[in-house]
């Protein structure tokens, strides 16, 4: 038979395969499938012991990347549906009242799951929970393959009693259940709760759970223990849960001081910094200086209106050609009104899906996010940074760290001659 | 102060020189001429400025593997030191059984590694400290960043002598330990690699599986694993279990053991075949002209047939298909009538300004970037576009993925190819732009031992020739880019070589020679390179 035709999207310019005028299955334009069935990942682990927090980031990250993820608190179905929390004895084991309930919320919540894994494209669903019995991961399993998904367990070891403390001060003093309570009622209260988890608490075990896919996270990072990742997706989170860390830290991300072309209203090129620009870059590392950083690292593009602006610092930086603006291929140069005027359709286009929309020759936000995760994959495992990029560039990142979704990302407000400090606080 | 207008338009290029008097201003930068990096004008000692990307380790590195024999160490230290080279950190790999072998001539059974024999235990123990030597002479002087130190290292006590050493140094250390206890993998290991060593090189197969098997066994007693439950809880480790089912990892330090440790976790060693080979021909490779995103000559369509065709007698079991996004190449994987994915990453390189002009046209417009990529085909930048190094780092995920997968078919493009034929033939920078990948051709690579088998099929449908050979005038005399990976200790003299880094061309100082080396046992040359 005839190959196909080929034609190409106006809006991706992806080529695909028509048969008879109409687009035809055959060719996945993302690149590698990062899942081909669902995934169901499952927390495990006692009370204050990061299960939240890994889910929340996870998810995070995988939605950056792409991959449709949500994560499903069982203590939220729980919230909901007991609606005012006394105290731990909720959690005590012979309590049947609320073992009751603390089962239908899990099944609820797996109801859910199944819901959005199964009916809405999502690729991968967090299951967070305690989940520290054989039993009830086994049910979790059982419903994981009756529904065609594959499960991996995160686990999150710690005997620290300071992280522990640490974390109940950071998120659970400010939870609802603690919302009419003083710092020392709650802890106490607390304290008494992760309790109640102890004696049927299994831990995954090197033979009993031999057969299952897992990461075993011990005191906070120090140390893992992977077992039989199954592909693509398991093997990213895998790298991505031993890239993190928890370490008080600050990321500053700045654009370039203003270059001559902005100063044309035109976009791309290498141009230089303007005297404002060059104004900026002394300010700049006033406020750095001021900012009395701990072991700063200076991150630039290639491009020359970073590496200028870097250079006003003083200190060493490092380039990067993954921080380079996002290419406008044959609109490299133009000013909006050249482009509406040379390339209308294009114009119109790109104002329809500015995120998917990739310039002729040139990129889209969608390729910049999947150039720039080595960069957030670096992030991570830093400490204090200070990334000189461009706008498009800025406003992926500034997506990744505050959670938003890809039809917001091309419009975050990312000014010239303005930092924005980050500080992981919480959850976010 | 060469000014070049980054513009991507189709227009003649005005190219304006200008002899600007330096003043020592701030914030003044100016472009080198090959990698196009942007630079300050005056001439302060350079700080550490990496081109591309993080800077990859500080202090130097040596891994430490850790083993019985025939559980995977040598296979391990070889593919990794392979990798690590590739995307551009030097590594090297120091086999204490190669320096044995030197001062022992004759290996006559496994006697030689009975725990009570003391003349043995000695020369073992020194070639163990040669290989040290070696090891601190490439971290230190010869702008090594990584070594893997290849040997059982199964005891504490010898353990504690390397962290002993590398502290001296100022190395960081990061052990790899692999652990099987499955008597079938140990049996294939012995076969695959061992039966072949120069150790048996008068026996037959029974005799020397019988002799390796005694040998594994006068390690057992004194084997003490890495224990970072307890006694080892301070080491940087992973320890790899049954082949990679399962894996332990401990105090992972720095971006470049997170890298390792990735990768570590991504390989198998699970039989099957990848395919590489360009698109068929096209419009454009018809007309000479470079780049572009132009669709299948009539030849091209033909060869897009035959690939259909080589491929189905194949008779592959779930074979994966990838392409790029450009038009050839999923022209090319129309015709196979399978589902196949589309990589951006596997786009050709970029010729930014020279994008869709023929090599005769670029030599009359562009005449001083056509002699400087001769000159330094791998770190050359098209003016807004890319260079042979940056692809290296826009196909590491491409290469990530293929050590996950199993049987796959890469259509991609000259450029991309022969990057990732510089991967699994562990080809240096300085040959990679130069390696033959011919229009119509398919190269099946197949692991096997410590290497990977390389057959060329030509599918026998014409097509242009787009190779360029390396100008006879840029060949230089010693080539200070070419790398090479194990070392054997000083017995064969061998010209200066040096890893390929990431630094400035500029900057690249040339250092003195390190007389032996052992040329790769597994046969990889393509035929006519």
């Amino acid at each position: 038979s005839p190959a196909r035709e080929l034609t190409q999207n106006p809006l991706q310019k992806t080529w695909e395969p028509y048969d008879n005028g109409l687009p035809a299955g055959h060719s996945a334009q993302r690149g590698v499938c990062m899942t081909n069935c669902p995934t169901l990942i499952v927390m495990v682990g006692l009370p204050a012991r990061g299960k939240t927090y890994i889910s929340k980031k996870l998810t995070r990250y995988l939605n950056w990347i792409g991959v449709p993820t949500k994560e499903f608190n069982v203590g939220q179905y729980r919230r909901d549906l007991v609606k005012k929390y006394k105290s731990f004895e909720f959690f005590l084991p012979d309590n049947e009242e609320g073992l009751k309930i603390r089962k239908q919320c899990a099944l609820t919540a797996l109801n859910d799951v199944r819901q959005y894994l199964s009916e809405e494209n999502g690729h991968v669903a967090v299951f967070d929970a305690t989940n520290t019995t054989r039993e009830r991961r086994e049910t979790i399993y059982k419903f994981g393959e009756e529904n065609g998904y594959k499960t991996f367990f995160v686990e999150s070891v710690c005997v620290d009693p300071e992280v522990i403390a640490a974390n109940i001060v950071q998120v659970k003093l400010g939870s609802p259940d603690y919302v009419d309570c003083s710092n020392d009622e709650a802890t106490e209260d607390f304290m008494k709760r992760i309790e109640c988890y102890k004696n049927s608490y299994e831990t995954l075990d090197e033979t009993l759970d031999k057969d299952l896919s897992y990461i075993k996270i011990m005191d906070v990072g120090r140390s893992y223990l992977v077992n039989r990742v199954m592909d693509h997706i398991q093997s990213r989170i895998v790298y991505y849960l031993m890239n993190i860390h928890v370490t008080p830290r600050s990321i500053y991300l700045c654009r370039h001081g203003e270059s001559e072309l902005n100063l044309k209203g035109r976009i791309g090129g290498d141009p230089g910094l303007s005297v404002r620009g060059k104004e900026f870059a002394k300010s700049l590392a006033q406020f750095i200086n001021e900012q009395n950083i701990k072991d700063l690292k200076v991150w630039t593009s290639q491009m020359k209106r970073t590496i200028q602006t870097a250079e006003a610092l003083g200190v060493p930086y490092e380039q990067w050609k993954v921080l380079n603006e996002i290419d406008a291929g044959v609109c490299e140069e133009m000013t909006y009104e050249e482009i509406q005027e040379n390339y209308p359709l294009e114009f119109a286009l790109r104002d329809q899906d500015k995120y998917r929309y990739r310039y002729p020759k040139g990129e889209s936000y969608e390729d910049l996010v999947q150039r720039l995760e080595p960069v957030i994959m670096e992030l991570e495992r830093q400490e204090n940074v200070l990334v000189i990029c461009h706008q498009a560039v800025m406003r992926c990142l500034l997506a990744y760290f505050l959670d938003k979704p890809a039809e917001q990302l091309p419009y975050l407000k990312c000014p010239l001659h303005t930092v924005l400090k980050l500080t992981p606080v919480a959850y976010g | 102060f060469f000014f070049f207008p980054p513009s991507r338009k189709r227009t003649k290029v005005d190219a304006e020189r200008k002899k600007t008097f330096v003043l020592k201003m701030p914030m003044e930068l100016t472009q080198s001429r090959i990698q196009k990096i942007w630079l300050p004008n005056d001439n302060r000692p350079a700080l550490p400025r990496r081109s591309c990307g993080p800077q990859l380790a500080n202090s130097p590195t040596v891994i430490v593997m850790v083993g019985l024999p025939a559980r995977g160490k040598t296979y391990i230290s070889k593919k990794l030191t392979r990798y690590l080279n590739w995307i551009g950190v030097p590594t090297k790999v120091f086999n204490v059984g190669e320096y044995r072998r030197e001062a022992v001539k004759h290996y006559s059974s496994y006697d030689f590694f009975r725990p009570d024999n003391e003349e043995a235990m000695k020369v073992r123990r020194q070639c163990a400290l040669a290989a040290l030597r070696d090891v601190k002479l490439y971290l230190t002087e010869e702008a090594g960043q990584i070594a893997v130190f290849d040997a059982t290292n199964t005891t504490r006590e010898r353990r504690g002598m390397i962290l002993n050493f590398a502290k001296e140094n100022g190395f960081k250390v990061f052990f790899i330990e692999s652990v099987c206890n499955d008597p079938t993998v140990v049996a294939t290991n012995v076969m695959e690699v061992k039966l072949s060593s120069p150790d048996y090189r008068d026996c037959n197969s029974t005799d020397a599986m019988e002799d390796f098997m005694k040998r594994i066994n006068c390690y057992q007693a004194s084997y003490q694993p890495l224990d970072p439950d307890d006694y080892d809880r301070e080491l940087s480790l992973i320890k790899v279990i049954d082949v990679g089912r399962r894996f332990l990892v401990n105090r992972v330090q720095d971006h470049i053991q997170s890298r390792i440790v990735y990768y570590l976790m991504n390989i198998h060693v699970q039989p099957r075949t990848i395919y590489l080979c360009r698109h068929g021909e096209s419009e454009f490779n018809l007309k000479g002209k470079i780049g572009g995103d132009s669709g299948l000559s009539n030849r091209g369509k033909k060869f897009a047939v035959a690939l259909n065709k080589f491929v189905e007698e194949q008779n592959l079991k779930d074979l994966k298909v990838w392409t790029s996004q450009l038009k050839r190449t999923i022209q090319t994987a129309e015709a196979l009538q399978l589902p196949y994915e589309q990589w951006k990453a596997l786009n050709e390189i970029d010729a930014g300004v020279c994008e869709e002009m023929t090599y005769e046209d670029i030599r009359e417009q562009h005449p001083e970037e056509f002699a400087l990529r001769d000159q330094d085909k791998y770190y050359y930048r098209y003016p807004s576009g890319e260079s042979y190094q940056d692809l290296v780092q826009r196909l590491e995920p491409v290469i990530m993925e293929l050590e996950r997968q199993e049987n796959v078919l890469v259509i991609c493009h000259q450029a991309v190819m022969r990057c990732l034929l510089a991967y699994f033939l562990d080809k240096s920078a300085d040959e990679m732009p130069y390696l033959k990948c011919p229009l119509h051709t398919v190269l099946k690579l197949t692991p096997v031992a410590y290497g990977c088998r390389v057959e060329s099929i030509s599918l026998n449908i014409e097509a242009v020739n787009t190779h360029r050979e390396r100008p006879e005038e840029a060949k230089k005399g010693p080539n200070p880019l070419m790398r090479r990976n194990s070392v054997t200790p000083l017995a064969s003299p061998e010209p200066t070589k040096k890893p390929r880094i990431n630094s400035f061309e500029e900057h690249v100082a040339v250092s003195s020679a390190l007389p032996g080396c052992v040329p790769q046992e597994v046969p990889t040359q393509l035929p006519g390179q």
